[in-house]
């Protein structure tokens, strides 16, 4: 069984289609990428796996189980945590808390232990600073801990919100042209970075346009183009798919 | 300009030491010799910042802009005058009961406003102050209108009356002391954190688990609850309630506490609270000008500090929140 298994996927804004009829999956420990031209719907894919659309017709699997139209934060709860194309961190909060946010489905103190300091408050605070420091370690962000997150570099702002989602610990991670804006060295050291989440037994679907990362890390790949699937296989099929190129090169992208 | 930036950085990072050492004059304010009006005018204090606290929780930290947080004082203050007019209840449960009647409302308020931002949610709790004022107004039978309520006991702690300023002073600043423990340990957590990220980006913390509504009914419950004790006391300390104590003008005068002081900051909310009470009074010829001197203070601090004295969030940032709604999420999300 597939560990996200998308059939029949459809949503319409108005008169315009932006996802058409879209089957997908992914599997566990793969690296999957979704390609295609500027507004053929790919984000607005992303956007009803993690429940902020609610899909106009079709189901989404997760483990074998219905999440169809169910709310975003329980969708992050039951194991699909995402990045945004354009970021969304919390501007005033430091780089630490923006990661300790992502542990919030993974903890479980009330605001009565909260209140009253109770053990279950203290001994949860000290572990989540502790983990959420490795995480921040992970993408190389340590020294930044204490940082409003407004104030870094964008580069750092990119690898700050794959930190928060990570810090879900998500059965899937969704990143949303995580490369965007970054440059060459940042773009390679990511491609690295993403390598080696597989290494950790993580799952990874990526919306990315810069075509070196994702032929480089990606093991199968999507192409979405006008909301409709054109093409699907492994990066050496997609490169020579005439349909790929013609979506590309009649977009002049 | 300069030094006052200057100061409030060294505050910032002397927090802990400078909240302590304020707090052993403070102590010892009754022994100071004040007159009656004096202390009169310090215990009131101490109610604003009481209810600047409770707000700031619901604004400052979780970005809820509230003009009702008047209502949730009225309705702790008639719950309590009520409980101990007619059962000659201990301040202990009247004050307690208080704050829970006042934090079932705040639920109440909470649950239809859930998909409301900025500007829209101002204006519910608006009318939610209005009504709770006309409820007041009329229902003869229960508040006596707008005669009020006369004749409240002075509080009890126990066997111990309170009955003197001094005593109304030590009761007012264990309140306050309670208030702020419980709403800076609130802050400085999970729930904390969930609140906060509201406030900064609503769609982006629910993507990540944080269960809005949730939230945003611990916000309202909360700020409602302590407001709600604010009024008990006071319903006990001026022995007499009306209407006229709770409008609207009252909510208003507690936002621009919060916004003056810095929304977010707890020793900033309590600062505005203390300058507006006080201002006013020393110029007392300029009573009747009271509104407009806070509007006055709003704009200057708007054009100066947008942030507040002490704060860290702008209320217009607040206002033109980012959309959350799924028909105006942007294309890019
Ligand atoms: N909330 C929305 N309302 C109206 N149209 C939308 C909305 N979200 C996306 N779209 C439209 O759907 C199409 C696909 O957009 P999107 O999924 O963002 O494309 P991509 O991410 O592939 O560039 C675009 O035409 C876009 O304008
Ligand atoms: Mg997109």
């Amino acid at each position: 069984m597939h560990k996200l298994q998308i059939e029949g996927l459809t949503k319409t804004f108005g008169g315009l289609t932006a996802v058409n009829n879209v089957a997908m999956h992914v599997d566990d420990n793969e690296i999957v990428g979704l390609i295609g031209p500027n507004g053929a719907g790919k984000t607005t894919l992303f956007n009803m796996i993690t429940g902020l659309y609610t899909p106009t017709s079709g189901q989404l699997l997760y483990q074998e189980k219905d999440i169809t139209g169910l709310k975003p934060d329980k969708i992050t709860d039951i194991g699909i945590a995402r990045t945004f194309q354009n970021i969304r961190l919390f501007p005033m909060m430091t780089a630490l808390e923006n990661v300790m946010i992502g542990l919030h489905t993974r903890t479980h103190s009330t605001m009565f232990d909260s209140i009253l300091r109770t053990k279950r408050h203290r001994t949860e605070e000290k572990n989540n600073i502790q983990r959420a420091m490795e995480i921040l370690e992970m993408v190389g962000l340590e020294s930044k801990q204490d940082e409003y997150s407004k104030n870094l570099p964008y580069g750092e702002q990119r690898k700050l919100e794959i930190a928060r989602a990570m810090a879900s610990n998500p059965g899937i991670l969704l990143l949303d042209e995580p490369a965007a804006g970054m440059n060459e060295n940042e773009t390679a050291e990511l491609t690295g970075f993403i390598k080696g989440l597989k290494g950790l037994g993580m799952t990874v679907l990526v919306i990315e346009h810069d075509m070196r990362l994702v032929m480089s890390i990606c093991e199968r790949i999507y192409v979405l183009d006008y909301g409709s699937k054109i093409a699907e296989g492994v990066p050496k099929e997609i490169q020579s798919n005439p349909q790929v190129i013609e979506a590309y090169l009649g977009k002049g992208a | 300009m300069k030094l006052l930036h200057k100061g409030i950085d060294f505050y910032m990072n002397h927090k802990k030491l400078l909240i302590m050492m304020l707090l052993v004059p403070i102590m010892a304010v009754p022994f100071f010799g004040f007159s009656p009006y004096m202390m009169r005018m310090i215990t009131l204090s101490g109610i604003y910042i009481i209810l600047a606290l409770s707000l700031n929780l619901l604004t400052g930290f979780t970005g809820q802009v509230s003009l009702g947080h008047a209502a949730f004082y009225g309705i702790g203050a008639y719950t309590s005058a009520l409980l101990a007019i007619r059962f000659d209840l201990s301040f202990v449960y009247t004050a307690i009961a208080g704050g829970l009647v006042a934090g079932f409302f705040g639920l109440l308020l909470g649950l239809p406003t859930l998909r409301l931002n900025g500007t829209y949610l101002s204006i519910v709790t608006l009318g939610f102050c209005e009504i709770t004022r006309l409820v007041a107004l009329n229902w003869m039978d229960l508040t006596r209108g707008p005669m009020g309520l006369t004749g409240i006991p002075l509080p009890k702690v126990f066997s111990w009356v309170i009955d003197k300023d001094a005593e109304f002073f030590y009761l007012i600043l264990i309140l306050i002391i309670l208030t702020w423990v419980a709403i800076n340990n609130l802050i400085k957590s999970r729930t904390g954190r969930a609140l906060i990220s509201i406030r900064e980006d609503e769609l982006a913390a629910e993507a990540m688990g944080i269960n809005i509504l949730k939230y945003k009914l611990i916000a309202f419950t909360t700020a409602a609850f302590f407001a709600g004790i604010a009024g008990s006391f006071y319903a006990h300390y001026a022995s007499f309630i009306d209407p006229q104590s709770f409008t609207f003008d009252e909510s208003i005068q507690i936002l621009s506490m919060v916004i003056l002081g810095g929304m977010g900051s707890n020793l900033g909310a309590a600062f505005g609270a203390v300058i507006l009470v006080s201002i006013p009074e020393m110029l007392r010829g300029l009573q009747e000008y009271r509104m407009l001197m806070y509007g006055a203070v709003l704009v200057i601090m708007m054009l100066m500090r947008p942030q507040g004295l002490l704060g860290n969030v702008k209320l217009g940032d607040i206002l033109n929140k980012k959309p959350v709604n799924e028909e105006e999420v942007s294309q890019d999300a």
